[in-house]
């Protein structure tokens, strides 16, 4: 943990040489996904709901799907941008020094300017939580909190398998990207929206129900039943972390270098 | 001319190289109309009030934008180019006894073109197949499609112009990253492509109508899914050729004006 603080100080340090380019950046990361709100408020302008929610509930989902995505591309950025990694064969001296790899890859690289994003999707979460008439208690606050988490856990997950996938191919694959800027968009709307097919799908297999849709029908008392349940699904969501990193263990052990 | 033409043969034989992930973009796009067809069917299913555009047009168009995206997406840079220009390959094309505005002009069409052209044709095919209203299918008339096929490559010849802006704009920044970032996300939003035109607010679509950026996209598909009716895309069709002439000639000067202050260090 003490290294992984020293990686990021530094890569801070070096990053803040460019600052008006960091600025700039950053900036930029703020508007792109703050278009995409403006568009769906505008939306909501002529269209009362989708499925039944309203412009807050769905900015409840988004804020909290963007802000799983914008700090995961911050700190798994390394996983992201992995193939030039293998591709400049620097992942060769990351095997031999005595560090776990997961460390040392995420240590690797840190996008600071998403915090432009972040910032867009802490704006989005604050504007439907002052408009929602929610009775906010402890156990509410404790699931919120649990969703952002999630939200990072899963998507760190996805990059982690990209990441994978390149010990094969060298090249990072666009289909990936199905996962995680499709997955955030997919699920910036309640997964109820979509066919059947496609809500099983970010339920069971990627679980991004879990970090919003299921935990926020708590949140929104749209529970009929058993309420714990779709409390925990967030931490259920976590566990896909679990053979993301056991295929990532895989990957290392197959790993055959470029030689360059 | 003839330097140009082979120039944009030879580059849209090179971009049709790169088979393997033009088809992985298929797929990648495949995925994305249908997420947008989803969500609108969500919103057009909540009001039983009719829209200025209908479900089965918009359909058409988000077709179209997958298909197209390569035509239309302000976003896709030249990595060659910027190199000329950041770098200082530049003094190798000031030797070239061309023009370097229509030099960088086919160039970028090509590259443009070659990715379309291996996109547009799955896609289109696919969506064919879809079972209704998820599908893709043929224009109201054959005068439309004429009229779709016109404005699309009038489209094309239009945002090549305003991307050669943001080129002669590194010039000045030197750094591709923020302008291109900025510029296209706003472009995209004035086009068209988060929220169709049709169903933004007034007062913003009368900003979107003067500005040249729905001329690249919104306007070719609309008139394929009978939006947009013959009368009215003739007019706009005088529309996009006046802002391909201002920008085009607009691009010239300033590339000019930038050439003459360019400063070349050794190397």
């Amino acid at each position: 943990m003490k290294l992984y603080l020293k990686y990021m100080s530094i890569l801070f340090k070096s990053e803040m040489e460019y600052r008006t380019s960091f600025i700039l950046l950053s900036v930029g990361q703020f508007f792109v996904p703050f278009l995409v709100f403006v568009s769906i408020f505008l939306l909501f302008q002529r269209f009362p709901t989708i499925g039944g929610w309203s412009i807050y509930e769905v900015a409840l989902c988004y804020g909290v799907i963007h802000m799983g995505f914008s700090l995961s591309e911050c700190f798994a950025r390394g996983f992201d941008t992995f193939s030039s990694m293998i591709v400049n064969g620097d992942f060769d001296r990351i095997l031999v020094r005595p560090r776990s790899t997961i460390l040392q890859v995420l240590g690797s690289k840190f996008e600071f300017t998403r915090i432009g994003r972040l910032l867009q999707s802490i704006i989005v979460l604050i504007f439907s939580i002052t408009n929602l008439d929610v009775a906010w208690d402890i156990y509410k606050i404790i699931t919120l909190v649990l969703m952002s988490i999630s939200g990072v856990v899963i998507f760190s997950g996805i990059f982690m398998l990209g990441a994978t996938l390149c010990f094969w191919t060298t090249e990072g694959l666009e289909v990936i990207n199905i996962f995680t800027d499709g997955g955030r968009e997919i699920s910036q709307y309640p997964l109820s929206i979509y066919k059947d097919w496609v809500k099983k799908f970010f339920t069971f297999v990627i679980p991004f129900g879990t970090v919003n849709y299921l935990p926020l029908m708590f949140i929104l008392d749209k529970v009929e039943g058993n309420s714990v349940l779709y409390m925990i699904t967030p931490l259920l969501g976590m566990l896909f972390i679990i053979p993301c990193i056991l295929i990532w263990n895989f990957g290392v052990k197959h790993y055959k270098s470029t030689g360059s | 001319m003839k330097a140009y033409y082979s120039l944009f043969k030879m580059r849209l034989l090179k971009g049709l190289q790169y088979k393997v992930a033009a088809y992985a973009g298929v797929l990648t796009q495949f995925f994305w109309g249908f997420m947008y067809i989803m969500i609108f069917q969500a919103f057009y299913n909540s009001t039983k009030i009719p829209q200025p555009i209908s479900f089965r047009e918009l359909v058409q168009v988000v077709w179209l934008q997958q298909s197209f995206l390569m035509f239309i997406m302000l976003w896709i840079r030249d990595n060659e180019l910027i190199n000329h220009i950041i770098k200082g390959n530049i003094a190798y094309e000031l030797c070239r006894p061309t023009d370097l505005y229509c030099f960088w002009y086919a160039k970028l069409i090509a590259q443009r073109l070659s990715g379309a052209i291996l996109r547009c044709i799955p896609i289109i095919f696919v969506a064919f197949l879809l079972p209704s209203p998820y599908n893709f299918s043929l224009p109201p008339d054959f005068i439309s499609f004429i009229l779709f096929l016109i404005t699309l490559i009038l489209g094309l010849i239009l945002i090549v112009a305003i991307s050669m802006l943001l080129y002669i704009s590194m010039f000045y920044t030197l750094s591709p990253t923020g302008s291109f970032l900025v510029f296209a996300v706003f472009g995209e939003f004035f086009s068209g492509m988060l929220i169709p035109v049709p169903l933004m607010p007034d007062t913003l679509k009368k900003i979107v109508y003067i500005l040249p950026f729905r001329y690249t996209s919104d306007l070719p598909f609309r008139i394929y899914a009978g939006n947009i009716g013959i009368t009215e895309a003739l007019i706009s069709i005088g529309v996009q050729i006046l802002w391909i002439s201002l920008l085009v000639i607009l691009g010239k000067l300033w590339m000019n004006k930038a050439l003459k202050r360019i400063v070349v260090q050794g190397g």
